[in-house]
């Protein structure tokens, strides 16, 4: 319900929560964490700060259709790491990390059956592959069974309060801050150790149907994620691994629907417009259907390049039977693609599903992206954890992985925090963030102000263009990179004009703050990598073969003194013995 | 695509100190307006996760697609039991399909 705004700052009351663990982002990883913590030790205080409302938030909303991993009968978790690895094209990534995470995989997945979530099962009961290593769910409710568990234990849950900055002490993470976009009340979270599990981002670029009316967010990810659980560390001198390796998804064109359900669930082809089977024929150099996943997201555009297009998931093939299925398997994913299909009058058996790339995507549960972390999840920063999407170097997690690694973090975190005493905390970093948070809305009615959505389409359309975006079919160059980040200098500059009419806008208007820091370090990292490592995650024409100086992690860190970003790399380390670009 | 709300079935969740959808929505979109009705602030910021429309007690919200991307007239139709989903889509052409499915384990 709309509430009264304050006039003035002054009004602003301000809430102090003294809790033990607090995790920002009541998602996959975060309601692990917190069920988790719960379990190591009923007394633990664990507070859950949560954007929305924990029951249908983030990447789950909708529901899913399978779990992407789970290892089967015979197979261990060194095999997962190879696969793993060869979905991201032989690498980098941090194998110590995925390893870790494939150990606890099944027993996290596990949970979730008997938490009540329907996992399909063949006839001897074991559960049904779709693929390899990806089984099938009935989902829909995936989202709230994590939640009313993470509920269940005792966690305490504070919902629609938008984490906005971490709260130091020196170099030390004591907490989070943030803002009730329903009551706006100003909150101060203090705890021993903090984890940050907010997703990853969506809505740095583009996407293409958002000049569409009503389709500004036809988007594969949750757009509601937008990065602030990166955007707070960046702001904090963090480090992070990997932020040039963008996630692209081949979607269905149009209405942004699931295909993996279909081209691997339903081994549907993918095929351009003369029929051609594109991987299979074009790709089998590089494996074919079987190709890693981001050659296998650039293909269909490459087509559409190359003057090949329309392409598609041909489903021609599918029995009345099997499109019935498939229908639920979107039913419990993404029902709205049902209607979409109904909308188009479409008979997938006579013409087959249309296919695109989506917009690209920061997200540290399907490439590498996100937090430099050590074995036991903590950042670079002291106290600070990270999980799930937010957490890099650890690609190909999912579902699974990102409760694997909520447990992990939290186990970090609790040894952490023994016998840790909480240092006093800072007032004056306090009040600056009370002020930065809630300007927006004190501009006054004759304030000649930019909206949040006017910067935010200003931003998207410059990444689009200059950093690689769909319609740039994910191509960008040294001079794009540097006109780009000239350009989020003045956005930034503009944030002062940002206005706020209500409380909803004004978490609009950090969103889009938060978004202009994770898009800078984005252009960082990609004109760092001067080479084409990953076609489509991470293309520069400048630069199109691979490099092998360049087999190594990028990173970055904000040089809090200087206020630059500086990049750097680390050296990559198999430890998993084997062919790197093979399963 | 955005939800559409029936005023004619919308009670505002009467008793609730939150109306459901309110609670539900992802991006905090949706909102009772001045006669206490539920609508969606900003059509073009909704993901079409559609937990509004299934959770709504009296059927009220409508999930539509934008005639940009679809044609007029189709509909897609939750129906959410205990532990069970059932779902009517209704084609363009008029074609009607049903589906329903376990959402938990009893
Ligand atoms: C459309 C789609 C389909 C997918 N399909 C599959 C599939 O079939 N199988 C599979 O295994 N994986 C699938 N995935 C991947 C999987 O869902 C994700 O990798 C995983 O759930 C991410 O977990 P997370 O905890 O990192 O993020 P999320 O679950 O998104 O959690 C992030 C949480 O942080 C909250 N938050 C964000 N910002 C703030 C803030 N500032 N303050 C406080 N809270 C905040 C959000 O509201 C949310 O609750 C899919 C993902 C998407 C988007
Ligand atoms: S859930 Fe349904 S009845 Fe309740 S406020 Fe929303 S639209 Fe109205
Ligand atoms: S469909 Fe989802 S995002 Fe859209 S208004 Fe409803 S709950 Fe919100």
């Amino acid at each position: 319900m709309t509430l009264k705004i304050p006039e003035n700052l002054e009004n602003i009351s301000t809430e102090i929560i003294e809790t033990d663990l607090l995790i920002i982002g009541g998602g996959n990883a975060g309601c692990f964490s917190a069920i988790e913590a719960k379990k190591l030790n009923p007394d633990l205080k664990v507070t859950i700060m949560e954007k929305a409302h924990i029951s249908r938030s983030g990447a789950c909303s909708a529901g899913m259709d399978a779990i992407n991993t789970y290892i089967p009968e015979g197979k261990t978790p060194e095999d997962l790491v190879r696969w793993c690895r060869s979905q991201v094209g032989g690498g980098p990534l941090r194998e110590d990390l995925v390893l870790s995470c494939a150990e606890e995989l099944n027993e996290s997945v596990d949970d979730l059956e008997q938490w009540g979530l329907p996992i399909l099962r063949d006839d001897d009961d074991n559960p049904r592959y779709r693929g390899k290593w990806d089984i099938s769910i009935h989902g829909e409710a995936l989202k709230p069974i994590m939640a009313e568990k993470a509920i269940e234990v005792g966690a305490e849950v504070y919902n629609r309060i938008v984490g906005s900055a971490l709260l130091m002490s020196g170099d030390q993470c004591i907490g989070a801050m943030g803002f009730g976009v329903r009551n706006g009340k100003f909150y101060i979270f203090k705890a021993k150790a903090t984890i940050v599990a907010t997703g990853g981002a969506c809505g740095l670029y583009k996407s293409y149907t958002s000049d569409s009316t009503d389709s500004h967010h036809q988007t594969w990810m949750c757009p509601f994620n937008v990065g602030t659980g990166y955007a707070m560390g960046i702001k904090a001198g963090a480090e992070f691994t990997s932020m040039e390796q963008r996630w692209v998804a081949t979607r269905s064109k149009d209405f942004c629907g699931p295909i993996d359900t279909i081209s691997v669930g339903y081994k549907s082809n993918i095929i351009n417009a003369k029929g051609e089977k594109i991987l299979e024929e074009r790709y089998a150099h590089l494996g074919g259907d079987q190709a890693p996943r981001y050659i296998r997201a650039n293909a269909p555009m490459e087509e559409w390049l190359e003057g090949r297009g329309p392409t598609y998931a041909d489903t021609t093939h599918l029995s009345d039977e099997e499109v019935k299925d498939l229908k639920v398997d979107y039913l419990n994913e993404r029902p709205s693609y049902v209607l979409f299909l109904a909308a188009r009058g479409q008979d997938i058996t006579k013409e087959p599903i249309e296919i695109y790339g989506s917009d690209p995507y920061i997200v540290g549960g399907h490439t590498g992206s996100g937090y430099w972390v050590e074995m036991d999840r903590m950042t670079t920063i002291k106290g600070l954890f990270a999980a799930g999407e937010t957490a890099g170097g650890n690609p190909n997690k999912f579902v699974g992985g990102c409760a694997a690694e909520g447990k992990l973090a939290t186990r970090g975190a609790m040894k952490y925090m023994d016998a840790l005493e909480l240092p006093e905390t800072d007032m004056e970093q306090v009040e600056l963030e009370k002020k930065r948070i809630f300007e927006p809305l004190f501009k006054g009615t004759d304030f000649d102000g930019v909206k949040p959505r006017e910067m935010e389409e200003r931003l998207q359309r410059l990444m689009d263009e200059y950093a690689g975006g769909s319609s740039q079919f994910y191509r960008t160059n040294e001079e794009r990179l540097n006109y780009c980040l000239k350009h989020l200098k003045k956005l930034k500059n503009d944030v002062q004009y940002l206005q706020a009419g209500n409380l909803h806008d004004l978490m609009l208007a950090h969103e889009v703050i938060d978004r202009l820091d994770v898009a800078e370090i984005v252009c960082h990292h990609l004109s760092h990598r001067k080479e084409t490592r990953w076609q489509g995650w991470q293309t520069r024409s400048d630069y199109p073969e691979t490099n092998p100086e360049f087999d190594c992690f990028v990173e970055s860190r904000l040089n809090t003194e200087t206020n630059e970003i500086e990049t750097f790399t680390r050296p990559y380390e198999q430890i998993i013995q084997g062919d790197r670009y093979k399963e | 695509m955005p939800p559409r709300v029936n005023p004619e079935k919308c009670d505002g969740c009467n008793a609730q100190e939150e109306p459901l959808c309110e609670q539900v929505c992802p991006g905090d979109l949706m909102t009772l307006n001045e006669s206490g009705k539920a609508v969606c602030r900003e059509n073009s910021d909704c993901w079409d996760c559609m937990s509004c429309t299934k959770i709504c007690p009296v059927g009220a919200i409508e999930t539509r697609m934008p005639y940009q991307l679809g044609y007029h007239g189709a509909k897609l139709i939750p129906m959410v039991g205990t532990n069970t989903i059932t779902w009517t889509s209704i084609d363009i052409n008029k074609k009607v399909e049903r589906f329903r499915f376990k959402t938990r384990i009893d």
